[in-house]
């Protein structure tokens, strides 16, 4: 229950902290103390990383850009068509018939017309299982059409930022938390889905179905926010939509997991990550088990299972992924000749 | 952890028990260093980030009129303008179910208005040709409520004849040709060509002698006229309206002068086709977006109603 309650912490803003030895389980400990023994020198990582670069086939991406792309033009495709298959836009449809709500947009009209509403209950319902197997934050990296234009936007900014023609200023984390209460708080004051006027999530939806519209100079300020000014700011700082779905992830099945034993602690994810306080896990003695999942914030976009070269980050849904990989292998490869064998063997009897 | 003792004693040994290290160090290079200094500044700059989205966020009241009045004609159930804007999801699924395309989303320009539905009768009215007041059903929330089962039971808004002198009724003249010419995309429904399908109003021409186009398509006028001929709409009386909406009356001013005026009656339920169809070059016929008729709801609305259903 610990790990959920630093999920959802972490979710809210809270810095991820660095674990006291005690919370490390043995297993970590023992893979730990033998990585301090073996020595991994800068050339090597760099010769990892390379050669896992020149290879790369970017999976994950490839498969997550068709989603957002399907998702968004099912709607498009099934209103010019006439099949009825996906109605609506991204804040509240019908697949199939059936109601689905964006828990968000829900939500922000449940409070601001301060009544609850049996159909788009029924959506929320909906909407809620189904993200909830999926994953939570999925909706962001798989469903959200802004999150693909800021990934580009991302890739420019990076690109800007090396040639010192950006700036990356951060914000606290927190201040997600904040505005998530204050919408709420608006929406109930006021009596408008105050969210709903800056929300590029429902914008960019509604102009790819309906058609452009001035809203998306909004869409395009926050574009160029993000290229020079603060890398994904919308979706790391601002955007309730996320928190909401966090919230629905935090017991999710679906989930990316680290596997401590292959890690080589270089980094590679955390610096393609949208969330990377959710990899922190992954530097040295900061993992709490040989395997653990990634928080609620983590948008299971598959970005560090793409750029993790020892294949130490994984897509796992609980109860249905099978790990005959791990039980096969020995958990640690054959060690070196040396002193570390020793010191292990003495830390294994002390443990023990 | 025999050797986390003497790791307090001499913090700068290397040892395995890092963090009492890390933990002594942290302690000695606390104060204005510059970890703070980012720190602070990453707090200002929240602070900044907090104010700005939320003020910009607050824009959405300037287009809001003051007495909640609608600044457009909104599709039929709509709730009053404020349940209205507070309860509508955005999503158009009205849009998509709507047979002659009438209901548009609105834009940024609408403050909180952005995203949901309107009706450009002008453009495009509701004609009620899907009888069955589809986006009443598609609507998820029931911003367009679910209490409403028939058209006359629409309280959209009310129509007004706003230029009289400029229409061909009042002047005693006809009309001849495509109602809106030949550019004109709006659709429809004929019951007498096509029952389920509208048609382009340019593919419909007129010729009359005296201009009564607005009464001849007026929806409600036809549901009236069905019925009094003995022939409700698909056989069931509920969909009778209960008066009429709209007709030519001769009209006598008061130097002598005689000439017929399209009347507005309380039947009118403000869906717009009158001014849609008006020829002149600016309707002669508006609708009054916030001018309901005064005749009550039927008693089945009433008692629909009364059961709290959405």
């Amino acid at each position: 229950m610990n790990v959920y309650l630093e999920s959802i912490a972490q979710l809210f803003g809270r810095a991820s902290r660095k674990i006291k030895k005690d919370e490390i389980s043995p297993a970590a400990q023992k893979l730990y103390y033998y990585k301090k023994g073996q020595t991994v020198t800068k050339a090597q990582i760099q010769e990892l990383h390379d050669e896992h670069q020149k290879n790369r086939k970017n999976k994950w991406l490839k498969r997550r850009w068709f989603s957002i792309i399907a998702v968004n033009l099912l709607f498009v495709v099934s209103w010019s068509l006439d099949i009825q298959l996906l109605e609506g836009s991204l804040t509240a449809s019908r697949f199939m018939g059936f109601h689905m709500a964006d828990l968000n947009s829900a939500l922000q009209v449940m409070l601001a017309y301060k009544a609850v509403l049996i159909n788009l209950l029924i959506g929320v319902v909906t909407i809620f299982i189904a993200w909830f197997l999926l994953g939570g934050r999925t909706f962001c990296s798989w469903a959200c059409p802004y999150h693909l234009l800021a990934e580009w936007a991302e890739s420019l900014h990076l690109w800007l930022f090396k040639r010192g023609l950006a700036k990356n200023y951060t914000f606290h984390r927190g201040v997600r938390s904040v505005f998530y209460v204050i919408f709420a708080l608006l929406a109930i004051v006021t009596s408008y889905t105050v969210f709903e006027l800056i929300s590029p999530t429902g914008i960019l939806s509604r102009a790819i179905i309906y058609g452009p519209g001035l809203a998306l100079i909004w869409v395009a300020f926050l574009l160029l926010f993000e290229i020079f000014l603060s890398r994904r700011a919308w979706c790391r700082y601002v955007c309730p939509i996320g928190i909401t779905y966090g919230i629905v992830g935090v017991f999710s099945p679906l989930r990316v997991t680290y596997d401590l034993t292959d890690c080589k602690h270089e980094g590679d994810c955390r610096a393609v990550c949208l969330v990377p306080h959710v990899l922190d896990l992954t530097i040295k003695n900061r993992s709490s088990d040989v395997e653990v999942g990634l928080g609620a914030d983590c948008t299971r976009c598959g970005l560090c299972v793409d750029a993790c070269p020892t294949d130490s980050l994984n897509f796992e849904f609980k109860g249905l992924t099978r790990k005959t990989k791990k039980e096969e292998l020995p958990l640690m490869p054959e060690p070196p000749a040396g002193k570390e064998p020793s010191d292990e063997q003495k830390k294994e009897a002390k443990n023990d | 952890m025999t050797d986390s003792s003497s790791d307090e004693l001499k913090p700068k040994a290397k040892s395995a028990a890092v963090p009492v290290a890390r933990k002594a160090q942290k302690k000695i290079t606390r104060g204005p260093g510059k970890r703070a200094q980012e720190a602070r500044r990453q707090f200002l700059r929240s602070v900044a980030l907090t104010i700005g989205v939320t003020s910009i966020s607050l824009l959405g009241f300037i287009p809001i009129p003051a007495d909640a009045k609608r600044p457009r004609l909104r599709p039929p159930g709509a709730l009053s303008e404020e349940d209205y804007l507070s309860s509508c999801i955005k999503c158009g699924q009205c849009v998509q179910v709507c047979p002659v395309n009438a209901v548009k989303l609105d834009d940024i320009g609408t403050g909180f208005g952005i995203g949901a539905a309107y009706i450009d009768a002008r453009e495009q009215g509701c004609d009620f040709s899907c009888d069955g007041l589809q986006c009443v059903l598609a609507c998820p929330t029931g911003s367009l409520t679910h209490t409403l089962d028939y058209t006359h039971d629409t309280r959209m808004g009310f129509a007004v004849l706003d230029k009289p002198k400029i229409c061909l009724a009042v002047a005693g003249k006809g009309f001849k040709g495509q109602a809106r010419g030949p550019d004109y995309e709006g659709l429809l429904r004929y019951e007498e060509i096509d029952r389920w399908n509208p048609i382009p109003l340019k593919d419909h021409p007129y010729d009359v002698e005296i201009c009564d186009l607005c009464v001849q398509a007026c929806p409600i006028e036809q549901r009236y006229n069905q019925c009094q001929a003995g022939k409700p709409p698909s056989g069931d009386e509920n969909q009778c309206p209960p008066q009429r909406a709209i007709g030519l009356e001769l009209i006598e001013e008061k130097n002598g002068v005689k000439h017929m005026k399209p009347v507005i009656y309380d039947g009118c339920v403000g869906c717009g086709v009158c001014e849609m169809i008006c020829p002149t070059a600016e309707p002669a016929i508006i609708i009054d977006y916030n001018k309901l008729t005064k005749i009550p709801l039927s008693e089945h609305y009433m008692a629909k109603a009364s059961k709290g259903d959405h």
